[in-house]
C-alpha cells in the first residue's frame, strides 16, 4: 500500500496539471530514483544479514564444515585405491555445492522466520523485488565463501588442476550459483510457512536447477581433462548465463505476486 | 467445457478402439521390427504430456499474475495429466529400449528429459498436497518454472547425450506408417481433452463445495 | 476406514511398481554390457529378447494407466457428490426448520 503513495501523488499532480511532477515522472531522473531505491533497499537487507551473521557467525562455519564433510564423504565413497574416478572432481564440487547450498538457504530463511522479522520486512514501504535481491545477494555471498574453501579442498584431494583454470573456472561458479541461488532463494522464502519446509526445497529445486548441475560439471571437467577444452567450457558458460537471465528475471518478476499472502 | 464431455469420450473412444487395427496394419520397421511398434502410443503420450507442459505453465502465469481461480483449477488438472502421460511414456520408452538397445535405460537424451520435466509437475502435485498455506501460489510458481526450464534442459541433456534415434523420425516414417501414427497422436489428444474436461470438473466441483461450507459457515455465525 | 484401506492399497500398489524394475532385473542373468549401439541383428541368437512380452506389457500399462486416472477422479468425484447432497440437506433443514 505504501508502495503505492508516490504514484498517486505523482498522478495527482498530473490531474491538478502540474507540469513539474508529469515531466519528473518520464524523465530518465525517475527512473534513476527507483533504481537507486531498489539498490539502497536490496544493499540494506544484505547488510543487515551480514550483521547478524557477524555476531555469531553461525550459519557460515556450520556451512563450511558442512560442505568439506559432504566433499569427504563422496571422497570416501569413490575413491579406490588412491584415485578416483576421471571426473570424480568436478562432480564432487557441484554437488557439494548443491548440498551446502540448499541447507544455507533452508537455514537463512529459518532465522527470519524464527525472529518473525519477515512481516516486518514485508511491511516495510521497499519495493518486494529488492527484498529478494538482497536476500539473493546474501545467499550468493555465503556461497561465494564455501566455493573459496571448497575449490582449493575439492584441488588438492583429487589432484584436479583447477586452480590453474581459474579464468573459465570462476565465471562458471558465479554463474552457476547466481542461478541455484535465484531460484532456491524464491522457493525458500515462499516454503518458509510451510512444515514440510526441509524436504520440500530440495523436492522442487534440484529438478529445476539440474541443468545448472550438468553445465557445471560438464563444464568443469572440460577444464579439467587434459587438453583443456576450452571451447567447450565456455559452451556450457554461455548455457548458465541464459539460465541465469531468464530464471532471475523470472523470479523477481514473481516474487510480488507469491509473497503477496 | 461440459457439454463437450459426451462427445468427446465418444469420439476418444471409437478412436481407441480403432487404433490396434491401424497399428497392426502399419509395416514393420526394418531394423526393430515387432518392438518398434510401442513407437505409436509412446510419442504421442510424450506429446500429450508436453501439451499438458504449455497448459500448466500458461495457466499458473495467469493464477499468479491475475488470481483467477479457474486458471489454477486448469493448472492443477493439467499437472496430474503430465504426471500420467509422463509416466506411460517412461514406462514404454524403458520396455522399447530393453529390446531395441538390450538396456532398460541408457540415459537417452529424450526420456532423460522426460524423467525430469515429471520430476518436476510431481514436485507441483507435492506443493500442493504438503506445501501448507498458499501452496497453490507456489505451485503455480513451480508449473511457471518448469515450462521455462524445458528449453534448458531441453539443450543441456541433448549436449551431455545423443543416442536417441526419434529426432528426425517423424519426418523419415516409411508413409505406410504415418497414418496410424498421426491417427495415435490425435488419439492422445483427444484423450488430453478429454480428461483434463474431466479433472477440472471435478475441481469445479470442489470449489463449489468449498464455497457451500464457508455459505453454511456464514449463515451459521 | 475405506478411505485409509484405498490409501494403504494405493501405497502397496506404488511400491510394487517401483520395486517392479529391480525385481525383473534381478531375475535376469547380468548380460555382459554393449561397447556401443548394435543394430538387433547383429546381436547374438541368445541375447535377443521375444518382443511379444514387451510389446504386450507397454500397451497394458498404457491402458491400466488411464483406467486406474479415471478411477482416482470417479472416486474423488463421488465423495465431493456425497458431501455436497449432505450438505444440501443440511441447508434445506434448517431453512424449513
Amino acid at each position: 500500500m505504501k508502495r503505492r503513495a508516490p504514484a498517486c501523488a505523482h498522478a495527482i499532480g498530473v490531474w491538478w496539471g502540474a507540469p513539474d511532477a508529469a515531466r519528473y515522472l518520464v524523465s530518465s531522473d525517475f527512473r534513476r530514483d527507483h533504481t537507486t531505491m531498489f539498490l539502497k533497499t536490496a544493499l540494506l537487507v544484505l547488510r543487515k544479514d551480514v550483521a547478524i551473521e557477524i555476531r555469531s557467525y553461525e550459519i557460515l562455519a556450520t556451512t563450511l564444515f558442512f560442505a568439506v564433510g559432504c566433499v569427504l564423504v563422496f571422497a570416501f565413497a569413490l575413491v579406490k585405491e588412491g584415485q578416483a574416478p576421471p571426473d570424480a572432481a568436478a562432480a564432487i564440487l557441484w554437488i557439494a555445492l548443491l548440498f551446502a547450498g540448499t541447507l544455507a538457504l533452508g537455514r537463512t530463511f529459518e532465522r527470519e522466520r524464527y525472529g518473525e522479522t519477515i512481516r516486518a520486512l514485508l511491511l516495510a514501504p521497499a519495493s518486494r523485488p529488492a527484498l529478494y535481491v538482497g536476500k539473493l545477494l546474501g545467499i550468493l555471498c555465503l556461497l561465494g565463501l564455501t566455493e573459496m574453501l571448497l575449490v582449493p579442498l575439492v584441488a588438492l584431494l583429487f589432484s584436479a588442476p583447477l586452480l590453474g583454470h581459474l579464468n573459465l573456472l570462476l565465471p562458471l561458479l558465479v554463474c552457476g550459483t547466481i542461478g541455484f541461488a535465484a531460484v532456491g532463494t524464491l522457493f525458500a522464502a515462499m516454503l518458509m510457512r510451510a512444515r514440510t519446509r526441509d524436504v520440500m526445497l530440495p523436492i522442487l529445486l534440484y529438478p529445476i536447477t539440474i541443468p545448472v548441475i550438468i553445465a557445471g560439471v560438464r563444464g568443469t571437467s572440460a577444464l579439467l581433462a587434459s587438453p583443456p577444452d576450452e571451447p567447450t567450457a565456455m559452451m556450457w558458460l554461455a548455457i548458465l548465463v541464459s539460465f541465469d537471465v531468464v530464471f532471475v528475471t523470472l523470479s523477481l518478476w514473481t516474487f510480488e505476486p507469491l509473497m503477496m499472502e | 467445457m461440459r457439454n463437450l464431455f459426451l462427445p468427446l469420450t465418444v469420439v476418444t473412444a471409437a478412436m481407441f478402439a480403432y487404433a490396434p487395427v491401424a497399428i497392426a496394419g502399419a509395416p514393420y520397421e526394418s531394423t526393430m521390427l515387432l518392438i518398434q511398434k510401442i513407437f505409436y502410443f509412446h510419442v504421442p503420450a510424450w506429446m500429450a504430456m508436453y501439451a499438458g507442459i504449455a497448459v500448466c505453465g500458461i495457466s499458473s502465469v495467469i493464477y499468479l499474475f491475475k488470481g483467477r481461480p479457474a486458471a489454477d483449477r486448469l493448472a492443477v488438472s493439467a499437472a496430474e495429466l503430465i504426471v500420467l502421460f509422463g509416466a506411460i511414456g517412461l514406462v514404454t520408452g524403458p520396455l522399447w529400449g530393453r529390446k531395441a538397445w538390450g538396456v532398460w535405460w541408457q540415459w537417452d537424451a529424450r526420456l532423460t528429459m522426460a524423467l525430469l520435466l515429471e520430476l518436476v509437475f510431481v514436485a507441483y502435485l507435492l506443493v500442493r498436497a504438503y506445501g501448507g498455506p498458499g501452496s497453490d501460489k507456489l505451485a503455480a510458481a513451480v508449473g511457471l518454472f518448469g515450462l521455462a526450464v524445458s528449453p534448458f534442459v531441453y539443450v543441456s541433456v541433448n549436449i551431455w547425450r545423443t543416442i536417441h534415434p526419434l529426432n528426425t523420425v517423424v519426418p523419415t516414417l516409411q508413409p505406410g506408417m504415418r497414418g496410424p501414427f498421426w491417427f495415435c497422436a490425435l488419439a492422445f489428444l483427444m484423450l488430453f481433452a478429454l480428461l483434463l474436461n474431466l479433472r477440472v470438473y471435478l475441481a469445479t466441483e470442489q470449489t463449489r463445495l468449498d464455497e457451500l461450507y464457508l455459505a453454511e459457515e456464514d449463515s451459521a455465525a | 476406514m475405506m478411505r485409509q484401506l484405498t490409501r494403504l492399497i494405493g501405497v502397496l500398489a506404488v511400491s510394487l511398481v517401483m520395486a517392479a524394475p529391480a525385481l525383473v532385473l534381478a531375475q535376469q542373468p547380468p548380460s555382459e554390457p554393449q561397447g556401443e549401439f548394435l543394430p538387433i541383428d547383429q546381436l547374438p541368437p541368445a541375447e535377443q529378447l521375444p518382443a511379444a512380452p514387451l510389446l504386450v506389457a507397454a500397451y497394458a500399462f498404457a491402458w491400466l494407466a488411464v483406467f486406474f486416472y479415471l478411477w482416482t477422479v470417479w472416486r474423488r468425484l463421488n465423495k465431493v457428490e456425497a458431501e455436497m447432497l449432505v450438505l444440501q440437506k443440511r441447508q434445506s433443514r434448517q431453512r424449513e426448520g
